[in-house]
């Protein structure tokens, strides 16, 4: 029987990434996925005809860009799409135009606050300054601090370094950025709540914590820290969804040799003499391979696929007890036109940009309160965008879809389990809050797909639903992630490693964790390196 | 006619730029009052953001107002052979409907300009190019008895419709059998009792057409092609998009990359279009043209300098950026002409002149940027690249993917 060089286990975007480095770097691999398509948590499903939904994530500023240039991925069909402002909702028939041109957009601003529209100038500039210093770790494997390896010793002096450019103000800042929640964080500058409350969802964003959490200050950052070519913040489109990224993957991974296998869901890893050797799939077959790459969650990984007896002990408690609770749904809308809202000038640009419908930063406290309590949001905050009145290839013309991403949403009701009458129930609260800014909205609807995190952990694999494969909390970042003393992408099973989200630098489609893992592993069988560096640091705008 | 309706009472009239027919539609749009000018005419630099429109190119379809560029009919019994004595290209293997992209030299072999000359008829041709070429036109038709030379600029109004949904939308104009044309082809369509000329044309590397009206038919025809592109996003877009679009299909810009033979004082700032690496528009096989001895004697020589297209490393914009075969600086050898950062390919690219004894050699690039305020210095290295950076299938397949 055949051994392959490595086999990863689940064709998510930081899987495929893994395999392609691997296979670009001569390896025979051989990449298992449990479903019958690609793409994991970056995906595109046509489940009506002629819509593509981005299925569960939408907007792409976190893939690095020095990937998708060293992988060629244009040519393998990726095209990254800038969008347009976001029109946000408030209290009482409140809007608030993101526009893209400064001088609009300070002028919206100021018709809630002078003071405010001052003060997002300086909310810009430090978030972009915090940010720098996360972008700089991205592409990088954390140093292990218990470690005296020389190598661990630079990277800790290169993150000392880095730190202490920021100058010895901005250092205590940035530690106080860990701990904070976002509300915290954003009083220091505003005064208006809409204001407030519109700068702080990003802080919410796929998190089990709350505007008022401490934590949710970090979220906020992790979340505005990408950009799309060079422009710190700005999310963009993928042409043709979110799968378009992974499939973009797929191709370099064929190009250079590798092979995908779907509907091979791995029931367990093969583990002999203490080292792993392949996987089991479910159907009973045997995959023999030197190394095994796991691109699911932590808990998932250790939990479920590697049997208890081949752990050293401890690690399966920890796996167990790795945060990961999951908040978030989403639902995708088929729409036979496009959607008009309350407030929102019939404008071809701000039309091309998302929606966020949030209230005040009392009403995204309330939502997550329910979520306490083991139910949805009753007044969710929810975010979307219309991919189609941008990207041609994802709906018919002038008929649209809708993504919508709802926080909260809980993995376990208090009244029992997940049923399709309570999913379904779930998402005509959706609907009703959208219809309530967009009267006629319910009208246009051709197709829904409700996703509470029952369905993406059944679906995607994402345990909990959690979208991030794990909390974004300092307890889980950085040399923390997933675990202390396995963050440098190698497990406690030998020719084991991971290369998912779990893993540094954590949730978002950005390539990252797989590219870094890739590199670990290409180290450990002394081959020269091919993972590029990143140039995150260096882009156009950005001033450090 | 002209449009030109500027009012007598106007004090600053004559100081004001011409409007093209299309000016009503494009005031409205252009948010930032970004103007320009190109030939007299008041010409957009962009209408809402660079970028924006740019996308609007590589993802859905933009409109591009080229009425300033200069249009000249050629027409008559010697309109062939006099174009073939000016031009680099054989024109006598230029079919009735079809385009082709070509240069004219001085005798120097020097480029004067680059442009399309257009086959409407056996002895009717259309001539496009950036600058006016009236007098250079005069002289080349001296020996010429039978052929008339018009200048259609203000006559003639023309949008540049490009990117991948364009042909859908023409399409939905009702420009039947559009989807056949192919890369270069010329089709007429009736229009308004007139004749509309549309084209495969464009210079953006993307799929793309041409429209040519006459101007009193401009808005008719600008109203028209908005109403099949609402459902597909159609935008105006400015000559910032348009560059940015150009440099990543690798199409020289003049001012840019070239300057204008007749218009450059020294002779070491003009180019030849070996020079300029456009060497397959030059026919040497077809009898005598303009320069042809010069660029022969150029090419058994050497070239000094060779257009290249450079991927540089990293992503600092390699604008003005001098050449070295080292880091340390030590030995020159050429500039860049245009750099940009390209958004479609996710790299750091640059036309550049380079001495092409240097061209297997290592390329650094001395690069200045600023970082709010201060500039820095980097030294970058390049590398050479055949094709144009950005080439997508779906530009040159017939027909066109449908949406
Ligand atoms: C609803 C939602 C919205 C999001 N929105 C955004 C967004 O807009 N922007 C953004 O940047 N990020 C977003 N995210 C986060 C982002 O999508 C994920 O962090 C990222 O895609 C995870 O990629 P991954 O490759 O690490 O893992 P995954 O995508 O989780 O890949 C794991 C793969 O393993 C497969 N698998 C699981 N079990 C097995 C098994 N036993 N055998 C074989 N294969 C198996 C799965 O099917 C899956 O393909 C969102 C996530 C969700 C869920």
């Amino acid at each position: 029987m055949k051994t392959y060089d490595a086999v990863i286990i689940g064709a998510g975007h930081n899987g495929l990434t893994n395999a392609a480095y691997l296979a670009k770097a001569g390896l025979d691999v051989v990449i298992v996925e449990k479903n019958d398509y690609i793409g994991g948590a970056a995906v595109s499903r046509q489940l009506e005809n002629g819509y593509w939904y981005s299925s569960c994530s939408y907007v792409c500023s976190m893939m690095r860009q020095v990937i998708h240039r060293d992988l060629n991925l244009t040519k393998h069909g990726l095209m990254l799409v800038p969008y347009l402002g976001t029109a946000a909702f408030g209290e009482n028939g409140q809007t608030l135009m993101a526009y893209t041109a400064e001088g609009p957009a300070y002028n919206e601003l100021k018709r809630f606050s002078a003071h405010d529209a001052d003060a997002m100038y300086r909310l810009l500039a430090d978030l972009d300054r915090y940010s720098t210093l996360i972008r700089k770790t991205l592409l990088r494997t954390p140093p292990d601090p218990g470690s005296f390896k020389p190598r661990d010793i630079k990277e800790l002096m290169f993150l000392a370094k880095t730190f202490w450019e920021m100058g010895e103000a901005e250092i205590y800042e940035y530690i106080r950025f860990f701990t904070m929640s976002a509300a915290e964080f954003l009083d220091d500058y505003f005064e208006n709540d809409f204001i407030k409350a519109t700068m702080a969802t990003p802080g919410i964003i796929g998190t089990a914590l709350g505007v008022d959490s401490p934590g949710s200050a970090y979220i906020l950052l992790h979340h505005v820290m990408g950009d799309v070519d060079g422009t710190i913040g700005a999310w963009g489109l993928a042409r043709g969804g979110m799968g378009a990224i992974s499939n973009a993957l797929a191709g370099a991974l064929q190009e250079h040799g590798g092979e995908i296998r779907t509907n091979a869901g791995v029931d367990q890893v093969l583990v002999k003499n203490g080292k792993a050797a392949g996987v089991v799939l479910e159907n009973g077959d045997e995959i023999h391979a030197k190394l095994v790459v796991s691109n699911l969650d932590a808990k998932r990984t250790f939990t479920k696929i590697v049997d208890r007896d081949d752990l050293p002990p401890g690690i399966f408690e920890r796996a167990k007890n790795f945060k990961i609770r999951g908040s978030s749904g989403k639902v995708n809308i088929a729409l036979d036109g496009l959607p008009k809202f309350n407030g929102v000038p019939d404008n071809r640009y701000i039309n091309r940009g998302g929606q966020a419908f949030i209230g005040s930063m009392e009403k995204l406290e309330r939502a997550y309160d329910d979520w306490k309590r083991g139910k949805w949001s009753s007044d969710p905050f929810i975010e979307s965008v219309i991919p189609s009145a941008w990207d041609p290839t994802v709906a018919p013309p002038g008929k649209h879809w809708m993504s919508n991403f709802i926080q909260y949403c809980p993995p376990q009701l208090a009244d029992g389990p997940w049923t399709p009458e309570k999913r379904d129930a779930f998402g005509q609260t959706v609907i009703d809050k959208i219809e309530r800014h967009s009267p006629g909205f319910k009208d246009l609807i051709v197709h829904m797909e409700v996703r509470t995190p029952y369905e993406i952990e059944n679906e995607v694999g994402l345990t909990e639903g959690n979208i991030f494969q794990g909390e974004l909390t300092i307890d889980q970042l950085l040399f923390n992630r997933p675990f202390p003393g396995y963050a440098q992408y190698r497990m406690p099973v030998k020719n084991m490693y991971m290369c998912g989200s779990s893993t540094h630098p954590g949730g978002g489609v950005s390539s990252a964790c797989g590219a870094n893992a890739a590199r670990e592993i290409l180290m450990d069988l002394k081959k020269p390196n091919t993972v590029p560096e990143d140039d995150c640091h260096d882009t156009q705008y950005n001033i450090f | 006619m002209t449009l030109n309706t500027t009012s007598s009472e106007d004090r600053f009239a004559g100081e004001r730029l011409k409007r093209t027919p299309f000016y009503p539609r494009l005031k409205e749009l252009n948010l930032r009052e970004a103007w320009d000018e190109w030939n007299g005419y008041k010409f957009a630099d962009h209408f809402y953001d660079t970028d924006y429109e740019y996308f609007c190119i590589r993802n859905q379809c933009g409109t591009y107002d080229i009425t300033p560029m200069q249009k000249h009919l050629i027409e008559g019994p010697d309109a062939e052979a006099m174009l073939n004595r000016m031009v680099t290209r054989d024109m006598t293997k230029l079919r009735v409907n079809r385009v082709t992209y070509l240069c004219w030299c001085d005798d120097g072999g020097r480029m004067i300009d680059d442009g399309t000359i257009f086959r409407l008829g056996e002895e009717k041709f259309m001539l496009t190019c950036g600058s006016p070429s009236n007098a250079w036109l005069a002289k080349s038709a001296v020996g010429f008895d039978n052929v008339t030379i018009t200048d259609i600029t203000d006559d003639t109004a023309a949008i540049a419709f490009q990117g991948p949904v364009t042909c859908e939308v023409l399409k939905k104009m009702g420009l039947e059998g559009i989807e056949n044309l192919k890369r270069f082809g010329i089709m007429t369509f009736p229009f308004e009792g007139e004749t509309m000329i549309v084209s495969r044309t464009g210079f953006t590397g993307d799929l793309g057409y041409e429209l040519w009206v006459p101007a009193e038919l401009g808005l008719k025809m600008w109203d028209k092609l908005y109403a099949a592109g609402e459902d597909y996003g159609i935008q105006p877009v400015g000559e910032g998009a348009v560059n940015m679009a150009r440099l990543e299909a690798g199409l020289i810009m003049p001012y840019l990359d070239f300057s204008e033979a007749l218009k450059t004082v020294h002779y070491k700032h003009d180019q030849s279009p070996l020079m300029l690496n456009i060497g397959f528009t030059v026919d040497f096989k077809k009898p005598h043209f303009n320069g042809r001895e010069a660029l022969l004697a150029e090419k058994e020589k050497g070239l000094d300098y060779i257009l290249t297209k450079l991927d540089i490393e990293g992503n600092k914009v390699a604008e003005e950026a001098i050449l070295y075969a080292e880091e340390e600086c030590k030995t020159e050898i050429g500039y860049v002409t245009s750099a940009m950062w390209s958004p479609a390919v996710k790299a750091n690219i640059a036309l550049a002149m380079v001495k092409p004894e240097y061209l297997e050699k290592e390329i650094w690039a001395e690069i200045y940027f600023y970082k709010e305020l201060r500039p820095y210095r980097k030294m970058a290295i390049c590398t050479v690249r055949d094709k144009p950076f950005y080439m997508p299938p779906h530009a040159s397949q017939t027909p066109p993917a449908i949406f």
